[in-house]
């Protein structure tokens, strides 16, 4: 942009107006990019502990960015991030993320957790967490290839009190051995 | 401020006149290549690079790079701390990034600039361009320290204040100073690359000293009237862990240095002696940006439109990371990861004759206070129209409410997921 040019639109005072109008609300791919320095280029994180986006539902998405935008779902980052985004920039990310490929993860798991957390799934968690955790019941988060990491970190603040469990998972979760949430976990991390 | 003509054509009804105005090297549709080119290899460039190609593969890019490495500041701090053995995890090279996206990657010096003519001459040879992005880092404003020799200093007192050779010698000189000596670290005035860092320094260095050098301690040298950023975080976390072992003395600046004397002077009236001085001296933007004649009227940072990052003195150049003006957004590595996404996203837009989209960014920022805590900084950005500067959303500008050890374990993944995004 030249001196000249803008000197001409002050002039003919049409730069006011076209300040304003010269660009357009950002796209989906603006705001989400903006994700990707934590979540890993377009959602897919190369882990351990900051959880993958790519794949995952929008309805998950959006539940949780509101839920850490009003403070229902504790945070170490996301309560203050989610809080400068409206809801239509939420539902746009949400939309992104889902659209990009199951980012699949290389991490060690240990076999024998994964087959008894396998044979338990089915039973406790299949009813919400569908198709072995690669989708989820209506705003359920997929869990297929999310870092076990994370998924621990957020086991404990389900079980700590800290992050509020569903009721009806809360029913299942509560009665079982941490061993048994532990290969569980384990299970859904490796389901590619 | 900058319009971009073509959408501002467009707003005037007079579409079918833009290419006669636009004076683009290439017009779209033209089977000539169009060009971008990128200059610094750090976590501005090599982000400004892959999302060009990323949005528009049928655009060319080269990404220029002095080095056939880039070393992260972010968390070098822990490596001076002792915390980590090398800085291997530290380091990145641009070969599976070339390959992924097909990125040119050429290790030159850049020498000169043509805005005109539209080129970049380099140690190997000239490069055209349509757009040139500019993500060069910081230099030093070392003349404003008296005796501060810009070959020999640094060998002496290390800056520290980009990573590699400098953060080695800095942890070689802490592990080699006797129990008893006092590490001085000195902090030039804001604006200047990573606010928390020094913070963040000086916590990793007490420490080091709190297990390994009884009787030492940190003294900082600050020339701002108070600590930058994260101020409660870090006060707490020092009386927490290093009660009496960090001297923070504010408003002071160091004017003059005595490699000799192993003293630093401040404003000329009070020396200090330290046996580790660890200066970070004042910056501004990268040496290319000044021979370019980028750099605003401060003769420091480079001003540029908000919304696509192109210089305000400039066309078809954009100025990214820590040598531009951005607003609100802190010099940090996230923040030049993020506005080189707004800018390739709108140099895209404007190499297709699309409209550009307003820009939406984020800075985050961890500082680690021990081995296992740390804290962070956040913010999503955005541009206010009326003033035509980048600010910070209500709400989403603010630090953690105390140190953590789960934000150690994010922080951690933070730095592989930044650093995996650049280099792969
Ligand atoms: C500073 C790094 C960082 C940035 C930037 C970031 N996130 Fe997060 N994200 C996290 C962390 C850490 C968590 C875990 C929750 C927490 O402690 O904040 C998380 C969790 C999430 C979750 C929950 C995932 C799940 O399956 O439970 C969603 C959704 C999410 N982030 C979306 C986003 C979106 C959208 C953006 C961009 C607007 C974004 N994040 C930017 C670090 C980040
Ligand atoms: C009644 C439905 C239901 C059942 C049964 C259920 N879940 Fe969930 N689960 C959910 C919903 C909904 C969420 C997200 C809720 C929230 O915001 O915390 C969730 C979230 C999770 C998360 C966090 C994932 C993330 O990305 O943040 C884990 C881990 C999890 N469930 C594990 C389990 C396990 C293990 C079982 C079986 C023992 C189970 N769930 C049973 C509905 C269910």
């Amino acid at each position: 942009m030249t001196m000249k040019w803008s000197g001409w639109a002050l002039t003919t005072g049409v730069l006011a107006i076209s300040a304003m109008a010269q660009a357009a609300p950002p796209s989906a791919t603006m705001l989400s990019y903006a994700c990707a320095g934590c979540h890993g280029t377009n959602g897919g994180s190369a882990g351990p502990s900051m959880p993958s986006l790519a794949g995952q539902s929008k309805e998950a998405i959006v539940d949780a960015m509101k839920k850490f935008k009003s403070g229902a779902r504790p945070a170490t980052v996301m309560g203050r991030l989610a809080k400068g985004y409206s809801d239509a920039d939420i539902a746009a990310m949400g939309e992104f993320f889902s659209k990009q490929k199951l980012h699949a993860t290389d991490q060690t798991l240990d076999k024998a957790k994964i087959a008894k957390g396998a044979s338990l799934q089915e039973a406790n968690c299949g009813r919400c967490h569908i198709e072995d955790g690669k989708e989820g019941k209506d705003d359920t988060p997929a869990m297929a290839s999310q870092w076990l990491p994370y998924l621990q970190i957020q086991m404990t603040d389900y079980l700590s009190g800290k992050r509020k469990m569903p009721e009806k998972m809360e029913e299942k979760v509560k009665p079982m051995s941490k061993a048994d949430l532990e290969a569980l976990l384990h299970f859904y991390a490796s389901v590619k | 401020m900058t319009l971009e003509r073509r959408n501002f054509l467009k707003l005037l009804g007079a579409g079918a006149a833009t290419a006669g105005l636009a004076g683009c090297a290439t017009q779209p549709g033209s089977p000539a290549a169009r060009k971008v080119v990128v200059i610094g290899g750090g976590y501005g460039g090599t982000i400004a690079a892959k999302y060009v190609r990323m949005m528009d593969p049928s655009i060319e890019v080269t990404l220029i790079e002095r080095n056939d490495h880039f070393v992260s500041c972010p968390f070098s701090n822990l490596y001076i701390g002792g915390l980590m053995k090398d800085l291997t995890s530290l380091t990145i090279k641009y070969d599976k990034l070339a390959a992924n996206y097909g990125i040119k990657v050429v290790q030159a010096e850049v020498t000169g600039i043509d805005a005109a003519g539209h080129s970049v001459t380099t140690s190997k040879g000239v490069f055209k361009y349509d757009r040139l992005v500019v993500s060069p880092g910081v230099e030093f404003r070392t003349d404003e320290i008296k005796g501060y020799d810009i070959a020999s200093t640094p060998e002496i007192m290390p800056h520290a204040w980009k990573a590699g050779p400098q953060t080695v010698l800095l942890r070689k000189q802490l592990e080699a100073m006797k129990p008893g000596g006092n590490v001085i670290i000195s902090i030039p005035l804001a604006p200047f690359r990573c606010p928390p860092g020094p913070y963040e320094r000086a916590s990793m260095i007490a420490m080091y000293l709190k297990q390994h050098k009884p009787g030492s301690k940190v003294i900082i040298l600050d020339a701002n009237p108070d600590i930058v950023s994260k101020k409660g975080l870090f006060l707490k976390g020092w009386k927490k862990h290093y009660d009496g072992l960090i001297d923070y003395r504010p408003a002071k600046k160091v004017t003059e240095v005595d490699t000799g004397k192993m003293a630093v002077m401040i404003e000329g009236i009070e020396e200090v002696k330290g046996a580790v001085i660890n200066i970070i001296p004042p910056q501004k933007a990268g040496h290319i940006a000044h021979v370019a004649g980028l750099v605003g009227a401060d003769k420091k940072w480079c001003p540029v439109n908000p919304t696509t990052f192109e210089s305000t003195l400039h066309k078809d150049i954009h100025v990214i990371g820590d040598s531009s003006i951005a607003g609100a957004m802190p010099k940090s590595g996230y923040s030049a990861n993020s506005e080189a996404k707004v800018c390739a996203t709108n140099i895209v837009a404007m190499m297709n004759g699309k409209e550009i989209t307003e820009m939406s960014a984020i800075n985050t920022c961890y500082s680690f206070l021990s081995a296992k805590e740390a804290v962070s900084v956040t913010g999503v950005y955005k541009v206010n129209a009326e003033k035509q500067a980048i600010e910070g959303v209500a709400g989403s500008v603010a630090v953690s409410p105390d140190l953590s050890e789960v934000e150690a374990i994010y922080a951690e993944s933070w730095l592989k997921n930044i650093l995996t995004e650049m280099s792969t």
